[in-house]
């Protein structure tokens, strides 16, 4: 489906600008329900990238932005992949960290926000735990997901040929079950940046998020959608480089149905 | 034969598989013996729990009663001085034939050269020589089976264990693979245990059919198996071999009214799909 009609994907993308210059123009507007008569028309949002293109703030906001999703997202990939390695193969394990794990999950990682800033000595710290959090979850449960999926015959094989307890996990539980922690990661990835964004609308100085919500508060209306777009491009682009990462290593892997 | 001197000692051993409820028998005091050097073929009705033996001696079963040994030795969990193949393949797809080949050697701490030395000249011999850098998914189910053998002759095991090896093959890459088979244990002389319900296939391959009945198994006929080696695929066209068959096939014939059951594996009872379930 990515190489056909080319053409099509374009003038559907085109359309649909078309019809926000039209709207944000000429100030559409459902009494009650929706108004564009303050949402910036194409044309102004460009002339705000260029602006924040040639500001000297931008490599600051980048660099806050990428290091907190770099710190809590790699802090949750140790943790997620190492303990859901641990969970998915000893029994022990699971049974003494599974249930505490279970409470927290279903708590959305922005709603750790006002403890996390309660909690850590700087905000830079607690929008970092956000981040984490947000991250840990999902590559933490396609980790364990992934382990518990391996072929036991793999296992009993790799065993028959003399593999012992620990290089059973570097040997073939990790690998086996590496697609299922791409997935993961690639997942936790995308909420890496959605868990920033709203961290840094609240705690930040610099980043993205804050550059957006900093828009807001002083009426630079076309750079809000400014940061909505990069906000965007950087955990498409994230996701897409863990998942060019993940082919690269797994060379051997081709997912059976199109459907990772 | 006396158990004194056997490779393999099944001595009235029961086994037990699937879990809690669920549980049951399928081998009840069965006993077997086998020389070293030894083919011997298992032929017995789907479920009758000769796949089940086979895991057992691997030692990815426990027995419920009665002592497996090897060499006089009981058997205490899996050693890659027992080999054991599957009906599919249990290829690591994450590595390339030659690493495959390569992995008992390596989790002894043998060094890189040496080891992939090794793994090369068992491929040559396996008819691979070539495919070394080759993914499993990328070659067919014949040559997928023939590195599973080379990755566990690999390590000189005493003991080959086979559960329906060839099974999943076409007519003729099968009869090249017993062939194959029958010349790298020529050579190498492991004793093998070789389970199979295709009565041409035991009778071709073995020095001694078992015969075994169905639920809980015992053995019901054991038949020496005359022919000279080495042996070629114009065997199975003999008059001999036809009326040996004949007489193998109405021995299974008797065993055979209960109606088939599930097919047993090597590692137990199918498992059941895991509990957890994931939305993401």
């Amino acid at each position: 489906m990515s190489d056909r009609s080319p053409g099509l994907r374009l003038l559907s993308l085109l359309g649909c600008v078309l019809l926000w210059h039209v709207a944000a123009t000429r100030h559409l507007s459902l009494p009650g329900l929706v108004t564009f008569a303050n949402v910036p028309s194409p044309a102004e949002v460009l002339q705000a990238a260029w602006a924040l293109l040639r500001s000297p703030k931008l490599a600051a906001h980048l660099a806050s932005s990428l290091a907190r999703v770099g710190a809590g997202f790699g802090a949750a990939m140790l943790v997620g992949v190492g303990l859901g390695l641990l969970i998915g193969r000893v029994r022990w394990v699971r049974a003494a960290l599974l249930p505490p794990l279970e409470v927290l999950r279903p708590i959305p990682a922005v709603a750790w926000i006002p403890l996390a800033i309660l909690m850590f000595p700087s905000s830079e710290a607690s929008m970092v735990f956000v981040t984490f959090t947000g991250a840990v979850f999902p590559i933490l449960l396609n980790t364990i997901h992934g382990v518990e999926a391996i072929d036991a015959r793999l296992v009993a094989s790799a065993r028959s040929l003399g593999t012992r307890r620990w290089r059973l996990f570097s040997e073939v539980v990790a690998p086996a079950a590496a697609p299922s922690i791409v997935t993961g990661l690639s997942i936790g990835m995308g909420t890496c940046w959605f868990c920033l964004v709203t961290a840094e609308m609240i705690a930040g100085q610099y980043g993205i998020g804050y550059f957006t919500w900093e828009s807001y508060t002083v009426q630079n209306y076309p750079a809000i959608v400014v940061g909505m777009l990069a906000i965007g491009a950087l955990g498409m682009g994230s996701s897409a480089l863990i998942r060019w990462a993940g082919d690269r290593l797994m060379p051997w892997y081709r997912p059976q149905r199109g459907a990772r | 034969m006396s158990p004194q001197g056997a490779r393999v000692s099944v001595e009235r051993v029961s086994l037990e598989v699937g879990e809690g409820a669920a549980r049951f028998e399928v081998l009840d005091g069965l006993s077997l013996v086998a020389a070293p050097g030894e083919l011997v073929c298992l032929v017995g009705p789907s479920g009758c729990g000769k796949s089940t033996l086979l895991g057992a001696l691997a030692g990815h079963l426990p027995t419920a009663r009665g002592t497996l040994r090897v060499d006089g030795e009981p058997i205490a969990g899996p050693d890659p001085q027992r080999g054991l193949v599957f009906q599919h393949h249990t290829l690591f797809p994450w590595k390339t034939v030659l690493a495959n080949v390569a992995h008992g050697p390596k989790m002894k701490g043998v060094d890189r050269e040496t080891r992939e030395a090794e793994a090369r000249g068992l491929l040559e011999q396996v008819g691979l020589a070539g495919f070394e850098d080759r993914y499993p998914r990328e070659l067919s189910g014949g040559m997928q089976q023939r590195v599973e053998i080379a990755r566990v002759l690999i390590n000189r095991p005493r003991l080959l264990l086979m559960d329906e090896p060839f099974g999943a093959l076409d007519a003729l890459t099968r009869l090249r693979m017993q062939e194959l088979l029958l010349s790298l244990w020529s050579r190498l002389r492991p004793t093998i245990v070789f389970v199979t319900h295709d009565i041409d296939e035991a009778l071709f391959l073995a020095d001694r059919v078992m015969v075994m009945s169905a639920g809980p198994a015992r053995i019901v006929e054991e038949i020496a198996v005359p022919f000279e080696r080495p042996r070629r695929a114009a065997l199975l066209t003999r008059a001999d071999f036809t009326v040996l068959k004949r007489r193998s096939l109405s021995l299974l014939g008797e065993g055979t009214a209960a109606p088939a059951l599930d097919r047993l594996t090597p590692l137990g009872a199918p498992l059941p799909a895991p509990r957890w379930r994931y939305a993401t």
